[in-house]
C-alpha cells in the first residue's frame, strides 16, 4: 500500500462491519446526557471501557480516520468517517473519549502543535491512553473566553499557571488539557493569551467536581496553583494564544459533525435522553389522546429535522460548500429543538413530571429534565453567541459594539468578582507565592 | 435546493432560473392576478420544452432525467418556481404524469404524450370538502357497473381544474381507493372557479354528478390504488416542500438586503442585535428546511421505508416555520411589507397556499405519530 493510496469506500465499509460484528457489544439507543445515571465505580469502568474500544479500534486500522497516517491515523475522508458513523449505529462507541478528546483538542493539536507535540500525543490519543480536556472557560464568564484571567508568568524554560477553569466534563477521570492562559495584561485582550498543555493530576492543580441540579457531578471545576509547564508544551506563540483560539472555538462547535469524531449515526445529541415521546406517552397511559399524538408528531418532525441538519452542516463544512461558521447554525437547532423535546415530554409526563415512582419507566426523568432544559443552549457556547456567529459572519451584518477592543487588558471593565480575583492574583504573582 | 447538484442538474436549474425571471417576472405575476387561468398557455408550453413535465416519467413513455433520479431533478425546478413564485400548474401535472408512467395502461399513452408535450394540462383531484376534508380521507364514490364506472361527489380544492382538460380523479370503492382519469368535458363535470390566497395559482369546486366512464378510465386496480395514492401524496408533497424553500428564501434574502439599506435612528437595522438575533434564527429554520426537505426528496426518491414520515416531518416543519419565516419578514419591513406594491408578498402567498394544499402541520404531525405508533409496534 502506497502512503497516498486511498482505500476503497466499499472494502473500508466491509473492513468496518467486520470488525463491530467481531469485537463490539449491541447496546440499546445511547444519548449523549447529562443525567445522574451513574455512581463512580461505574462511571470509571465506563471510562476504561472506552479506553479499550479505543484500543481495539486503532489496533484494527479503525482509528482516526481523517487523523494523518505519519500520526498514527487513517489518512482517510469524511465519506469513510460516515461510513464507520453508519456501520457502528446499534453498537457501543468510545462516548467518552469524542468531545472533547478529538474535537477540538486532537484537531487543535493538528492544526498548531510542533512535529514532536503531534508524535507524543496524537498516537497516544488514539490508542485510548490519553483522555483530553478544555481548560477553557473561567468563573469570571463562559461566553467570553478571550477574557480568560489564568495567568501564565514566564521563568526561564517554564511558565508558571495560576488561576481557575470551569466546565470541564469529566476531569476527574482524563488526563491532559489544553489551557487558554494570559501571557500579558498591557495588550488588548485578544493579544495577550496564550496556549499550553497541562497534565491534569499533578500536585498543583486541584479538581473539584461540580454538583449540578439534577445530582449529576461530572462537570468539573479546577484551582490551578503555581503549576509549572516547561515551554515545549505551549501551543502556537506566546501571546498569539487568540490564533489557536479562534480555531479551537471552531473546532469546539463543529461538536459531533467533526469528521475526527466517531459516533453511531442516528444517536441523540442533546440531553434531550432516549426516549422517543411516544414510549414517554406510552408510559403516561396517554397515547389516545389526540393533544399527546400532536406533540409525538412534533418531537418526531425535531428529531428528523435535526439529523437531517446535522448531516447537511457536516458535509457542506467538510466540502467546503459552507463556511466553517455554519456549524453555529446547527448549534442554535441542536439547542432549541432540546429545549422544545424536554418541554413536549415534560408535558406529555402530567403529574408524573413532579412527583414520580420507581415504575414509571421513562417519566423518572422528565422533571430533572426539563429543570435542565436550558443546558442544551449554554454548553458548548450559548445560543446567543452562536446567534451572533450566524448574523455576522454568515450574514455579514455588523459586528456588536465592545469596550474591550483597543484597551490594555488590565483596563477593561470587568465584574466586581474578577476584579477581587485578579487583585488576589497579581499580589500571588509578584510575592512569588499563591494567591 | 440540494447542496452539491450535479453541473448538469445546476445547467437544469439555471436555465428555468432564466425562463422564469425573463417570463415570470414580478410584474407579469401581478398581471396575471386578473387572469382567469393564472398563466399563459404558451409560457407552460415553452416551460415544458425545458422538461419541466418529463422527470417522473420512464424513458420508455418519453420521459427521462438527467441524473438518474427524476425526483432530485424536479425539486430543482420546483425551488425556482418558490423562488419566482412562478405560475403553471407544476406540482398537479407532475403527479399525474408521474402516476400515468407508473400504472397507466396504452390507453392513456395519448394523454401522457401531450402532457409531456405540454398540449394538455392535467390535474390530481384528491381534497374532498367536509366531513371529509381531512388528510388521508376519501369519500367520493365510484361504482362499478358493468364495463363502466360511475362517480358522484365534490373534490376541492383542485388545482387548475378549470385550465385541465383531464383530472385523476381519486375515490372510493367500498373499503379501497380507486383512481379514475376524467375528461372534464365528460357529461356530469361542472367546474366552479374557488378564490385563493396565490396570484397566479388557481383552483375549481369540481362537481362528479353520476359521472359514467368506461373502466379503461380506472388507473390500477378497482379497490387497489391506496399505494398508488400514497406516492403521489409523497411526490406532491416533496415538490411543494422544494418550492416553499424556495420562497422562504427569496423572502428572507429581500428581507436580508432590507436590513442592511434600511436605516432608523441613524442605524442600519442589521445592526440591532435584537434584530440579529431574529435574522439567524431565520436562517437556522431555512437550513433546516433546506435539509428536511432534501431528505424527504431523497427518501421518497428511493422508496426508503421511512419516506412517509420523513415527507411528513418535511411538510409539519416547513409549513409551521415558513409561515414563521416569512412573517418576520413581513415584521422586519414594517408597513410596506403588507402592500401590494412589495415583492414580499408573493413569496408569502406561494407558501401560505403549500402550507395548507395537502395537509397541515398538525395534521401531519398526527400522521407521524400514527406512523412512528405503527414502526414501533411492529419492531415489539
Amino acid at each position: 500500500m502506497t502512503a497516498d493510496h486511498v482505500e476503497d469506500l466499499d472494502a473500508f465499509r466491509e473492513r468496518a462491519r467486520a470488525f463491530i460484528g467481531e469485537h463490539l457489544r449491541r447496546v440499546g439507543p445511547v444519548a449523549l446526557s447529562i443525567r445522574n445515571e451513574r455512581t463512580d465505580e461505574e462511571e470509571q469502568a465506563a471510562v476504561a471501557r472506552d479506553r479499550e474500544i479505543q484500543r481495539m479500534l486503532f489496533d484494527a486500522g479503525l482509528a482516526g480516520i481523517c487523523v494523518p497516517r505519519e500520526y498514527g491515523g487513517q489518512g482517510l475522508t469524511p465519506a469513510h468517517q460516515q461510513a464507520l458513523n453508519d456501520e457502528l449505529a446499534g453498537y457501543e462507541f468510545a462516548m467518552r473519549i469524542q468531545v472533547p478528546t478529538f474535537t477540538p483538542c486532537l484537531a487543535v493539536l493538528l492544526e498548531f502543535g510542533t512535529e514532536e507535540q503531534k508524535q507524543r500525543h496524537i498516537p497516544a490519543i488514539l490508542k485510548g491512553e490519553e483522555i483530553w480536556m478544555q481548560l477553557l472557560s473561567e468563573p469570571s464568564g463562559g461566553s467570553d473566553v478571550a477574557g480568560a484571567l489564568t495567568s501564565a508568568i514566564r521563568d526561564g524554560d517554564e511558565w508558571v499557571l495560576n488561576g481557575s477553569k470551569v466546565w470541564t466534563t469529566g476531569a476527574w477521570w482524563s488526563d491532559w488539557g489544553l489551557c487558554l492562559a494570559r501571557t500579558n495584561w498591557d495588550v488588548p485582550k485578544h493579544r495577550g493569551l496564550t496556549v499550553f498543555m497541562v497534565p491534569i493530576h499533578q500536585p498543583g492543580i486541584e479538581v473539584h467536581r461540580i454538583e449540578m441540579l439534577n445530582g449529576n457531578r461530572e462537570f468539573c471545576q479546577e484551582f490551578l496553583t503555581d503549576v509549572r509547564v516547561p515551554d515545549r508544551d505551549r501551543i502556537g506563540e506566546v501571546d498569539e494564544g487568540w490564533t489557536v483560539g479562534t480555531r479551537w472555538m471552531f473546532h469546539e462547535r463543529m461538536l459531533y459533525n467533526s469528521p475526527l469524531v466517531t459516533i453511531p449515526s442516528g444517536t441523540p445529541r442533546g440531553s434531550a435522553g432516549n426516549a422517543s415521546a411516544l414510549v414517554t406517552a406510552r408510559n403516561a397511559g396517554r397515547l389516545g389522546d389526540p393533544t399527546v399524538r400532536d406533540l409525538i408528531g412534533e418531537d418526531r418532525t425535531l428529531d428528523l429535522v435535526g439529523q437531517a441538519l446535522q448531516r447537511r452542516i457536516g458535509e457542506g463544512i467538510a466540502t467546503q460548500t459552507m463556511s466553517g461558521q455554519a456549524s453555529a447554525i446547527g448549534r442554535v437547532f441542536g439547542g432549541v429543538a432540546t429545549t422544545r423535546r424536554l418541554t413536549i415530554a415534560f408535558e406529555i409526563a402530567g403529574a408524573a413530571g413532579a412527583a414520580w415512582c420507581d415504575d414509571d419507566g421513562e417519566l423518572v426523568h422528565c422533571g430533572n429534565d426539563f429543570l435542565m432544559r436550558q443546558t442544551s443552549c449554554i454548553g458548548g457556547g450559548t445560543t446567543e453567541m452562536a446567534r451572533n456567529v450566524i448574523s455576522e459572519r454568515l450574514l455579514g451584518m455588523p459586528r456588536e459594539r465592545t469596550l474591550d477592543r483597543d484597551v490594555a487588558f488590565r483596563e477593561v471593565p470587568r465584574s466586581a468578582s474578577s476584579r477581587e480575583r485578579e487583585r488576589l492574583l497579581e499580589r500571588g504573582a509578584k510575592t512569588g507565592g499563591s494567591p | 435546493m440540494m447542496l452539491e447538484p450535479s453541473p448538469d442538474q445546476q445547467l437544469f436549474r439555471q436555465t428555468t432560473a432564466r425562463f422564469l425571471d425573463e417570463h415570470a417576472p414580478v410584474g407579469e405575476l401581478r398581471r396575471l392576478r386578473d387572469d382567469p387561468a393564472g398563466f399563459d398557455e404558451k409560457y407552460w408550453r415553452r416551460g415544458v420544452e425545458l422538461g419541466w413535465t418529463s422527470p417522473l416519467v420512464a424513458e420508455q413513455h418519453g420521459g427521462g432525467s438527467i441524473s438518474g433520479d427524476g425526483l432530485a431533478d424536479l425539486t430543482l425546478v420546483a425551488y425556482e418556481f418558490g423562488r419566482h413564485a412562478a405560475p403553471g400548474p407544476l406540482v398537479p401535472s407532475n403527479v399525474v404524469a408521474a402516476a400515468l408512467s407508473a400504472a397507466g395502461s396504452d390507453a392513456h399513452g395519448a394523454l401522457l404524450a401531450d402532457l409531456l408535450s405540454g398540449a394538455s394540462i392535467a390535474s390530481w383531484a384528491l381534497g374532498e370538502p367536509a366531513p371529509n376534508h381531512r388528510l388521508g380521507s376519501v369519500a367520493l364514490d365510484v361504482r362499478v357497473d358493468g364495463a363502466d364506472v360511475v362517480l358522484t361527489g365534490v373534490k376541492r380544492p383542485v388545482e387548475s381544474a378549470g385550465e385541465a382538460d383531464h383530472l385523476l380523479l381519486t375515490g372510493r370503492t367500498g373499503a379501497g381507493l380507486t383512481q379514475v382519469l376524467v375528461p372534464t368535458d365528460a357529461a356530469g363535470v361542472t367546474v366552479e372557479p374557488m378564490a385563493t390566497v396565490d396570484l397566479t395559482r388557481r383552483f375549481g369546486r369540481v362537481t362528479f354528478d353520476d359521472v359514467r366512464l368506461p373502466s379503461e378510465a380506472v388507473l390500477g386496480e378497482v379497490g387497489g390504488a391506496g399505494q398508488q395514492v400514497e406516492r403521489q401524496l409523497q411526490i406532491a408533497l416533496v415538490l411543494l416542500a422544494a418550492e416553499s424553500v424556495g420562497a422562504m428564501e427569496r423572502g428572507f434574502d429581500l428581507t436580508v438586503e432590507w436590513a442592511f439599506d434600511r436605516y432608523t435612528f441613524g442605524r442600519p437595522l442589521a445592526s440591532y442585535q435584537a434584530l440579529k438575533h431574529r435574522f439567524a434564527d431565520m436562517k437556522v429554520w431555512l437550513e433546516a428546511s433546506h435539509a428536511i426537505g432534501d431528505a424527504a426528496a431523497a427518501a421518497v426518491a428511493s422508496g426508503s421505508p421511512d419516506a412517509g414520515e420523513l415527507v411528513s416531518a418535511a411538510t409539519a416543519f416547513l409549513g409551521d416555520h415558513g409561515s414563521e419565516l416569512l412573517q418576520d419578514c413581513v415584521q422586519m419591513h414594517g408597513g410596506i411589507g403588507v402592500t401590494f406594491e412589495h415583492d414580499l408578498h408573493l413569496f408569502l402567498r406561494r407558501h401560505t397556499v403549500n402550507r395548507a394544499l395537502y395537509g397541515t402541520p398538525a395534521e401531519h404531525r398526527q400522521r407521524i405519530a400514527d406512523l412512528v405508533e405503527q414502526r414501533e409496534t411492529a419492531a415489539a
